[in-house]
């Protein structure tokens, strides 16, 4: 699984990198998480704001710190 | 995201995104240049309804994750709206400019000052509006 946490570094984006690594061990998922932080990269995924969750290609969350349920969730699917 | 959208107070918080139809007519491009001039005047931010219509997944997530969400529409075909339901997005403010400030359909694109003015006073009207009128103008919202 490949899980990407977009943003510049905010404490909102290690807050929500903190919360996607907690679900990630709670769940027993193996997961590669990279931060992006380079502005025209996260351009390219057409998100409004940041923080912001991608998995496997897919954004989940926008603009906002995802709850662990929220993130135990999109990883069962 | 319904619950999101049904809490108190949060929709005060952060930036207002806004969609525009900007079709193919004067309305669907006086509702583009309103949507243009309301972001540089820094009432909101335009966002591209575009790709939410092409069901990206960056533009959907953000429209669903946004607090407040404007759309205006130009005619009364209400091809944002109709995105925006097909999707399940809720809308905090909807505008219809044939309908709201009542501005006639045509295909003259030499947009009128005096229109584009008309128009984003509505949509800053609209915007205040409450969850409730919300639902009545066609929002998802609460529905």
């Amino acid at each position: 699984m490949e899980v990407k946490i977009l943003g510049p570094g905010c404490p909102k984006c290690q807050q929500t990198e903190k919360v996607v690594k907690e679900a990630l061990q709670e769940a027993g998922v193996q997961a590669n998480v990279e931060k992006v932080k380079d502005t025209m990269e996260i351009a390219n995924y057409g998100v409004f704001g940041t923080p912001a969750v991608v998995i496997d290609g897919e954004v989940k969350s926008v603009g906002k710190i995802p709850k662990k349920e929220e993130v135990l969730q999109w990883l069962k699917k | 995201m319904g619950e999101k959208c049904c809490e108190s107070g949060t929709e005060q918080n952060g930036v207002t995104m806004i969609l525009s139809c900007s079709g193919g007519s004067n309305v669907g491009q006086l509702a583009n240049q309103a949507a243009v001039e309301l972001t540089r005047e820094g009432y909101g931010k335009m966002f591209c309804l575009a790709g939410i219509g092409g069901h990206l997944s960056g533009f959907v997530q953000s429209a669903k994750d946004v607090d407040k969400l404007v759309v205006i529409d130009g005619c009364e075909i209400g091809c944002s709206r109709a995105i925006l339901d097909h999707l399940k997005i809720p809308m905090t403010a909807y505008v219809v400019l044939t309908k709201d400030p009542g501005i006639e359909k045509n295909k003259d694109f030499n947009l009128k000052r005096e229109e584009i003015e008309k128009v984003k006073e509505t949509v800053k009207t609209a915007g205040k509006m409450t969850k409730a009128e919300a639902g009545a103008a066609g929002s998802v919202c609460c529905a």
